[in-house]
C-alpha cells in the first residue's frame, strides 16, 4: 500500500515569503505597465505576503469565505484600474491566488508526492511541470489565438480595444459571411471538396490492396517495394512538386483536375500503406483459412471476414490521405492552374499578399474540421486495438 | 487428404515424397509458394505501377532535366557541328563557315520563334545573349533581301511560290500540290531528282521552308514566296555550281539568274559583317565560347551553377564572391534546420518525459494538446504565427501592454530567421514528441528506482540510466524533423522574408519566376540526395516500418 503523505500546515513565514514571491512576479508586469518595475515588485511582494499571512491567521473553516472575498476584492480593484478587461484579469488572478495561498500554506502540494522527497526534489517536481505547461501553451496558443481573432469586427490581424473590452461591437461574423459569399472562396472550397475525396478514393483502394499483398508471408523484393511506396512521404514536397510540374507538363496533365488528383493520390498512398499494414500485423490469418474451409470464396472472405476487421485501419488511413490532400498546397500550386485553386492555395496567396482576416475564419473552420477528424481517428484506433485484443476495455 | 503423401511413400520406396496429385512434394510446395508470391505481387502491382507513373517518373524526369541540354544542339544544329572544329583557346573568332552556319540556324530558329528560348537558356550562362539572339532574329532577314530583290528585278517569278515549286519539287509533288484543296491534309514535299546535287544549299533551305509551311503554317507552297534565306542559298549555289546542264522546268529562269550571278554585279555574301552590324557582341569570342561549351546534349552546367561554380574553357571554376548565393543558401538551410531540430529536442524531451511518466488517463488527455496541432492544417498554424509575430501582432501587443517593450521599439520577429525558426519549431514539434514518447514509454521506471536505491543521485540516475535508454527516441525524432525541415517551403515563404528562406524557396523561384528549370532541377537533385542519405540513416536506426503516425 502506498504511503499517504499528510498535508501539514506550513509555518507562516514560509507561506508569506512564497506567496509574496509570486506576488512580486505578478507585480513586475503591473509595475511595468504603470511605469515602475521596482515599485511593482515591492508592492506585489508586500501586498501578497500580507494577504497570505492574513488568510493563514484566520480559522481554517474560513477558507471559502476568504477565497471568495479575495476574488471580489480583486475584481473591484481590476475594474477600477482597467474597466471590464481589468475585472476579468482581476477575477482570474484572485481565484488563482486564493487557491495558491491555501495550496502552499496548508502544505497540500505535498499530497500527491511520496513523503520521503526533499524540499529540493519537490521544488524541481513543480518547476518541471511548469516548464512542461509552458511548452503545452506554446503548442496550443497559436490555434487558440486564431479562433477569437476570426470574430474580429475590424480588418485587423490583432485584438482591437473593443474586443478586449468584451464590447459586442468588437465582434462579428462578417469574415465568415465573406467566406460564404465570396465566389473565390466558394470555388476554392468546392475544388477542395472535389479533389480530396477523389484522391482519397484512389489511394485507399490501391493502397489497401497493396497493403494486403505486402503483408502476406512471401513477398519478393519487399523492402524495395516498400521503399518505393513510402517515398512520396519522404521526398520533400517541393521536390515532388517540381518533378510533377516538369513531368505533367510533358504529358499534358499540368493544370488539369486529373493531374492534381493523381498527384494528391500519390502523396496520400504512404499513409494508407502504413496504417493498413500496421492493422494487418495483428490480423489473425487463420480466420481467412477458416472462412475458406467453410466454403467461402476469396472475394467473400475478403469482404465478410477480413475487411470488417481491418476497416478501422483502412478508414484512418483514408482520413490521413484525405487530410494530406485537403491541406496540401505546394504540389497543387505547381501542378494545378487557377481553375484548381483549393482552400490552402487561396489561403497561401492571401497570406502572401495579406489581404483579409477571412483567412482566420477559414482557419477556424479548418481547426474545427481537424478536431473532428482527430476524434474519429482516435476512436477508430481504440476500436481497432480492442478488436485485436491489444488493449483492454 | 494431404496425408496421402505419407501413405504413398512406403518404406521400400526410395523415390521422392509425393503430394496428393502424385507430383513430388518438393515441387508441389514450390508451386504453392510461387502461386502465393504471384498473388501477393498481383495485389501490389496496381499500386506500384500507379506510384511509379505518378511519382517516381516525375522524380526521374527532374533528375534528367538537371543535366539535359538539348536545346542548343536542337536549335543550332549546323553551328554546334561546325564549332566542334573551332579551337577556342587561340582567342580568334570562328571562321566564316561558322558564321554562315549560324546564319542558317538562327534564321530558321527565328522563323520557328525558338531563337528567344535559346537566348533565354544561354542567358543563364552569359548575360546579354538573350537580347543578342532577339536582335539577330530580326536582323538576319537583311542579308538575303539584296539577292531576293536582285532576282525579283530579273524575273518577277522569283518572288512567287508556284515557280519555285515547279523548280524544286518533283513532278508528283507539283501535281499533288495543284490538286490540293483547303481542308485536305497538305502533301509532303518531295525534292526533284538531281536537285540536291545541282543546288545543294538551296535544296536544304527550301526543304526546311517546305516543312515549316506544311507543319507550322499549314499553307500551300504554291501561294507562299520562299524566305530570303532560300534566295541567299540560291546565290551561293549559283556562284559555285554550273547549271548549264539543267533542262527541267524553269530552266530558262534559273540560267538567267546564273548569268546575273556570274556577271559579278551582285554584292558578295558577307555574313560576318552583317552579324557585326546587328550587334558588336557577335565579335566577342566569349559568346562563341559559351555556345560551344553548351553544345553537348548533356551538361554539368546546372550542377556547377547550383554549387556556385561555372563552366569556363579551362574547366569548372568558382564564381566571383559576390555572385555566390547557393552555397550560402545551402549552409543557411542546414544551419536553420539544425537550430530547429535542437530547439525541438529541447522542447520535446520534457514533454515526452512527462507524458510517459504520467498515468495513462492523464497522458492521453495531454496527448490531445500534442495531436491537435499535429492534425491542424499547416497553413492554419503558419497563419497563426504570422498573426502573432507581426509588429502589430498579438505578441508585440501583449508585450507593449504589460510594458516589457516600448511601443516605438516593437520587436521584429517576422520576415527574418527568428520568425522561421519559431514557427517551424512549433510546426515540427509533434514530429519530435511522438517518436520520443513511443521510445520513452517502453523504458521501465524500475530502472531509475533501482539506480536510486543503489545510491545514485537524481541527476546520476537520470543521466547514466534513463537518458541512454531514451537516445533512440531522440535520434529518430531528430532525423525526422531534420528531413522535414530542410525541404520546407510554405512556412519560410510566408514568415521568412528574405533572410529566413530556404533552398526550397529558391527552387520554387526558379520554376515559377526565372523559369530556369534546369537549375531548379539541379538544386532539387542535390536536396534530394541529402534527404535520401538521411532517410537511409533513418532506416538503419529506426526502420521505415516503424514510422508511427500520431499514436
Amino acid at each position: 500500500m502506498a504511503v499517504e503523505t499528510q498535508a501539514i500546515k506550513k509555518p507562516l513565514g514560509f507561506t508569506a515569503a512564497v506567496i509574496g514571491a509570486f506576488g512580486a512576479l505578478f507585480g513586475v508586469f503591473v509595475g511595468a505597465a504603470n511605469g515602475s518595475v521596482l515599485g511593482g515588485i515591492v508592492a506585489g511582494f508586500v501586498i501578497m505576503a500580507a494577504v497570505a499571512a492574513g488568510a493563514m491567521s484566520v480559522d481554517r473553516k474560513m477558507e471559502a469565505p476568504v477565497k471568495w472575498g479575495f476574488v471580489i476584492l480583486m475584481v473591484l480593484a481590476g475594474f477600477v484600474l482597467g474597466g471590464l478587461p481589468g475585472a476579468v484579469v482581476g477575477a482570474i488572478f484572485g481565484y488563482i491566488f486564493g487557491l495558491l495561498i491555501y495550496w502552499v500554506g496548508m502544505g497540500r502540494y505535498r499530497v500527491p508526492l511520496p513523503p520521503y522527497l526533499t524540499a529540493g526534489q519537490v521544488l524541481w517536481h513543480y518547476a518541471f511541470r511548469t516548464i512542461c505547461g509552458a511548452i503545452f501553451v506554446f503548442l496550443i496558443t497559436p490555434i487558440l489565438v486564431v479562433m477569437p481573432l476570426s470574430f474580429n469586427a475590424e480588418n485587423f490581424f490583432t485584438f482591437t480595444p473593443e474586443m478586449l473590452r468584451f464590447d459586442p461591437e468588437g465582434y462579428s461574423l462578417r469574415h465568415y459571411r465573406e467566406f460564404f459569399q465570396s465566389s473565390d472562396w466558394q470555388q476554392a472550397l468546392r475544388n477542395s471538396l472535389i479533389i480530396a475525396p477523389l484522391a482519397t478514393l484512389l489511394s485507399v483502394s490501391f493502397g489497401t490492396l497493396a497493403a494486403i499483398g505486402l503483408s502476406s508471408e512471401h513477398v519478393p523484393f519487399r523492402r524495395a517495394i516498400m521503399a518505393v511506396l513510402i517515398s512520396p512521404m519522404i521526398v520533400p514536397l517541393i521536390i515532388s512538386a517540381a518533378g510533377m510540374y516538369f513531368f505533367y507538363s510533358r504529358i499534358g496533365l499540368q493544370g488539369t483536375l486529373a493531374g492534381v488528383v493523381l498527384a494528391h493520390a500519390a502523396l496520400g498512398i504512404p499513409f494508407v500503406i502504413i496504417t493498413v499494414t500496421a492493422t494487418l500485423v495483428g490480423f489473425d490469418r487463420s480466420l481467412t483459412r477458416a472462412a475458406a474451409n467453410m466454403g467461402a470464396n476469396p472475394v467473400t472472405t475478403f469482404f465478410r471476414v477480413q475487411m470488417p476487421l481491418i476497416l478501422p485501419g483502412v478508414i484512418s488511413g483514408g482520413l490521413f490521405a484525405f487530410i494530406t490532400s485537403f491541406d496540401e498546397v505546394v504540389v497543387v500550386l505547381f501542378v494545378g492552374s487557377a481553375k484548381q485553386q483549393t482552400l490552402p492555395w487561396q489561403m497561401f496567396t492571401g497570406l502572401r499578399e495579406q489581404i483579409s482576416p477571412v483567412i482566420l475564419a477559414v482557419a477556424t473552420i479548418l481547426v474545427v474540421i481537424s478536431i473532428g477528424l482527430l476524434a474519429t481517428v482516435e476512436v477508430l484506433r481504440r476500436r481497432s486495438e480492442r478488436l485485436r485484443g491489444m488493449s483492454p476495455g | 487428404m494431404t496425408d496421402t503423401a505419407a501413405t504413398t511413400a512406403t518404406p521400400e520406396d526410395t523415390g521422392p515424397m509425393l503430394a496428393a496429385d502424385g507430383t513430388p512434394l518438393k515441387r508441389s510446395l514450390a508451386r504453392a509458394l510461387r502461386a502465393q508470391k504471384m498473388r501477393a505481387l498481383a495485389l501490389i502491382a496496381p499500386l506500384l505501377i500507379f506510384v511509379l507513373l505518378t511519382f517516381i517518373a516525375p522524380i526521374v524526369d527532374m533528375l534528367f532535366r538537371s543535366v539535359e541540354n538539348q536545346i542548343v544542339s536542337d536549335t543550332l544544329p549546323r553551328t554546334t557541328l561546325a564549332l566542334k572544329d573551332w579551337d577556342d583557346s587561340t582567342g580568334d573568332l570562328p571562321g566564316d563557315d561558322i558564321f554562315f552556319a549560324a546564319y542558317q540556324d538562327i534564321f530558321l530558329a527565328a522563323e520557328a520563334k525558338t531563337h528567344t528560348r535559346l537566348g533565354t537558356r544561354l542567358n543563364y550562362e552569359f548575360t546579354g545573349v538573350s537580347s543578342l539572339f532577339r536582335k539577330s532574329g530580326r536582323g538576319l532577314d537583311d542579308i538575303g533581301e539584296v539577292y531576293q530583290d536582285a532576282f525579283k528585278d530579273l524575273d518577277k517569278d522569283w518572288d512567287k511560290g508556284a515557280p519555285w515549286v515547279e523548280l524544286m519539287g518533283s513532278d508528283d509533288f507539283v501535281a499533288e500540290a495543284q490538286a490540293w484543296e483547303k481542308g485536305d491534309a497538305l502533301p509532303e514535299f518531295e525534292l526533284r531528282d538531281g536537285m540536291a546535287d545541282l543546288l545543294p544549299l538551296t535544296a536544304v533551305a527550301y526543304e526546311d521552308f517546305a516543312r515549316f509551311q506544311r507543319v507550322e503554317e499549314e499553307k500551300s507552297l504554291l501561294k507562299e514566296e520562299p524566305w530570303t534565306l532560300v534566295h541567299t542559298m540560291l546565290f551561293r549555289d549559283l556562284q559555285a555550281q554550273d547549271v548549264s546542264g539543267y533542262s527541267g522546268p524553269r530552266a530558262e529562269m534559273l540560267k538567267a539568274a546564273d548569268a546575273l550571278v556570274d556577271g559579278g554585279e551582285l554584292p558578295p555574301l558577307d555574313v560576318r559583317t552583317t552579324f557585326e552590324k546587328i550587334d558588336k557582341d557577335w565579335m566577342d569570342v566569349d559568346v562563341w565560347e559559351t555556345i560551344k561549351m553548351y553544345s553537348p546534349n548533356y551538361t554539368n552546367g546546372y550542377f556547377l551553377n547550383a554549387v556556385d561554380m561555372q563552366k569556363t574553357p579551362d574547366g569548372p571554376a568558382w564564381r566571383d564572391d559576390d555572385e555566390r548565393i547557393y552555397g550560402l543558401l545551402f549552409k543557411r538551410t542546414m544551419f536553420m534546420s539544425l537550430v530547429i531540430t535542437f530547439s525541438c529536442i529541447a522542447l520535446a524531451y520534457p514533454v515526452a518525459f512527462l507524458l510517459s511518466n504520467l498515468p495513462a488517463r492523464t497522458a492521453n488527455l495531454l496527448m490531445i494538446l500534442v495531436l491537435l496541432p499535429f492534425w491542424t492544417s499547416l497553413l492554419v498554424r503558419t497563419s497563426a504565427w504570422k498573426v502573432m509575430l507581426q509588429q502589430q501582432g498579438v505578441i508585440n501587443d501583449v508585450l507593449v501592454w504589460i510594458g516589457l517593450v516600448d511601443d516605438a521599439n516593437r520587436l521584429v520577429m517576422i520576415n527574418n530567421q527568428l520568425g522561421t525558426i519559431i514557427a517551424m519549431t512549433h510546426i515540427l514539434l509533434p514530429f519530435m514528441i511522438l517518436p520520443m514518447y513511443s521510445v520513452m514509454s517502453t523504458i521501465p521506471q524500475t530502472y531509475v528506482r533501482a539506480a536510486k536505491s543503489l545510491g545514485a543521485t537524481n541527476w546520476t540516475a537520470f543521466w547514466r540510466v534513463y537518458f541512454p535508454q531514451s537516445v533512440p527516441g531522440i535520434g529518430a525524432g531528430s532525423i525526422l524533423v531534420f528531413i522535414l525541415s530542410i525541404g520546407y517551403y510554405i512556412t519560410p515563404e510566408i514568415v521568412g522574408g528574405t533572410t529566413g528562406t530556404f533552398i526550397s524557396n529558391r527552387i520554387a523561384y526558379h520554376i515559377s519566376s526565372s523559369l530556369n528549370w534546369g537549375l531548379a532541377a539541379a538544386l532539387g537533385t542535390i536536396l534530394l540526395a541529402v534527404v535520401l542519405i538521411l532517410y537511409w540513416a533513418y532506416d538503419k536506426i529506426v526502420g521505415i516500418d516503424n514510422v508511427k503516425l500520431g499514436g
